[in-house]
């Protein structure tokens, strides 16, 4: 994200939207500026805020005749009165931070917009965690915090040799270039994103392992790892992961419930 | 919608808060889901949903990107939710969000009754969702448990801030801009229904919580 020089007039309203924290005023040239290593492409301060279009120059002559007369004035928060904020034109490897930080870009690698793939939500039409098994979704920089694919691989490399199958359709996978050690493309690991996800799938009583090596390599990563786990219920609604998390010391008590009410479409016969 | 899944809170922060939304498998029953998605929506709105959404285009509360000086004084803060319904054009995720179970509970009952054939998931407290789900009928198919936030968490800022920033996972309500509300309402500079509007603008997917945020808010500006 660039902020036009010549619009800006320093009101600081996009400061405190931005999630990395990455934009300040540069007291040198009294204008909001963008630290580009932190910040991840994710277009919240562009697309979130509303948009004025007035005269800078009349802006900056009212602000500063009011700053002269110490008067606070309260404009919106939400606004930027000059559209001074400019997305600019991304390449490799760069542009993954917005694929992976912005939830209105599509993912190439899997078509879907956002950081993950369908996972437990359509299961109940892809079947892809049966009973028995155990969805992991393991999801680094959240919340509000960021992450560097060098911490990202970090994890990876130490889950690779667990009795594990990474989503092959996630799109930190397609970084991945070799599953056997959980080793990323070396050009992005210098590259920091909102948040990522990771997707493997395991056997229930592989899960504690999975845990283990997640709670131990979490502290030692420069950002947040959120911890999410899915299995298919029986014909009652139960399932034997619940009771497994609670003898693990989990304390739990949200998350999303697949209510079973898709289907595949009836396949038609000759 | 994992970005519904660490949404931060005691459990008892989360009683008014009950995301419910639809999807269909990529490549599999795909087809003709945009009709079934308006249809999921539509019934939605029957309960009085505080927001609904499309992951394409966005909720209710939207910014203006063609604001005058004027509007200041009479903002438009979002669009009709049939404006919502109406923009599904694509096979997408939408979501409504419920602050009674009551409500989440007839939309249920409404849903088995459609039989829309699309996969539908309820992100809140588990509990609460499988007692709603088993009063209308339904037995759950598959779960995913949020075991929440691990690392350093010195990272991470005060509860109250993060209770407002995570009701948008994708982390588009910032920190900074949650605390600055907070600040703001302390101050009485704006309401917590205000600025919890001004939040909700943020959120590109309509699954914040305006309800909850300003009961947060609320409590914020008391103290508690």
């Amino acid at each position: 994200m660039e902020i036009d020089q010549w619009k800006c007039v320093a009101c600081s309203n996009c400061i405190p939207t931005c999630p990395m924290g990455a934009i300040y005023i540069d007291t040198t040239v009294n204008r909001a500026t963008v630290n580009l290593d932190e910040c991840v492409e994710c277009c919240t301060c562009y697309r979130g805020m509303s948009k004025e279009h007035l005269n800078p120059t009349v802006v900056r002559t009212i602000r500063g005749f009011l700053k002269l007369l110490r008067i606070r004035f309260d404009p919106e928060p939400d606004v930027c009165p000059t559209d001074a904020l400019t997305p600019q034109e991304l390449t490799w490897p760069r542009i993954i931070r917005r694929a992976f930080s912005d939830p209105l870009v599509p993912h190439e690698s899997t078509g879907i917009h956002g950081r993950g793939t369908e996972e437990v939500k359509t299961n109940d039409v892809t079947g892809r965690v049966n009973e028995g098994e155990a969805g992991f979704t393991i999801e680094f920089g959240r919340p509000g915090v960021g992450v560097w694919f060098r911490d990202i691989q970090r994890m990876t490399m130490a889950l690779a040799p667990l009795p594990i199958a990474f989503e092959s359709k996630n799109p930190v996978y397609s970084l991945i270039t070799d599953p056997k050690t959980g080793a990323l493309r070396e050009d992005i690991l210098d590259e920091k994103v909102l948040s990522a996800i990771l997707e493997l799938k395991t056997t229930l009583e592989h899960v504690p392992q999975v845990l283990q090596v997640v709670e131990e390599v979490a502290p030692t990563l420069d950002t947040i790892v959120s911890i999410g786990v899915s299995t298919r219920c029986d014909a009652r609604g139960d399932n034997q992961l619940e009771p497994l998390l609670k003898r693990e010391g989990y304390t739990f008590y949200r998350g999303k419930t697949n209510l079973g009410l898709g289907r595949r479409p009836a396949v038609a016969h000759a | 919608m994992t970005n519904t899944l660490h949404r931060f809170g005691a459990p008892e922060s989360l009683r008014d808060d009950y995301i419910i939304f639809a999807m269909a498998a990529r490549g599999i029953n795909d087809e003709g889901a945009p009709a079934k998605l308006q249809a999921f929506l539509r019934l939605a709105l029957k309960q009085h949903p505080v927001n609904v959404g499309n992951a394409l285009k966005g909720g209710i509360f939207r910014p203006s990107k063609k604001l005058t000086p004027l509007a200041h004084w009479r903002r438009q803060e979002g669009v009709d939710p049939a404006e919502v319904v109406e923009g599904i054009d694509a096979c997408t995720a939408v979501a409504a969000v419920f602050d009674d179970p009551k409500r989440l509970e007839a939309f249920l009952a409404d849903l088995r009754q459609a039989d829309l054939g699309i996969s539908i998931n309820i992100s809140a407290l588990t509990d609460e969702a499988r007692a709603c789900c088993q009063r209308a009928g339904i037995t759950r198919h598959s779960v995913e448990y949020s075991l929440g936030f691990h690392g350093d968490l010195n990272r991470l800022p005060d509860r109250q801030v993060l209770e407002l920033s995570t009701m948008c996972g994708h982390g588009m309500v910032s920190h900074n801009f949650a605390k600055k509300m907070i600040d703001w309402v302390k101050e009485g500079r704006r309401d917590p229904r205000q600025a919890a509007t001004y939040m909700a603008k943020f959120c590109t997917c309509g699954i914040f919580n305006t309800t909850r945020a300003a009961r947060i808010l609320e409590e914020a500006r008391i103290g508690t």
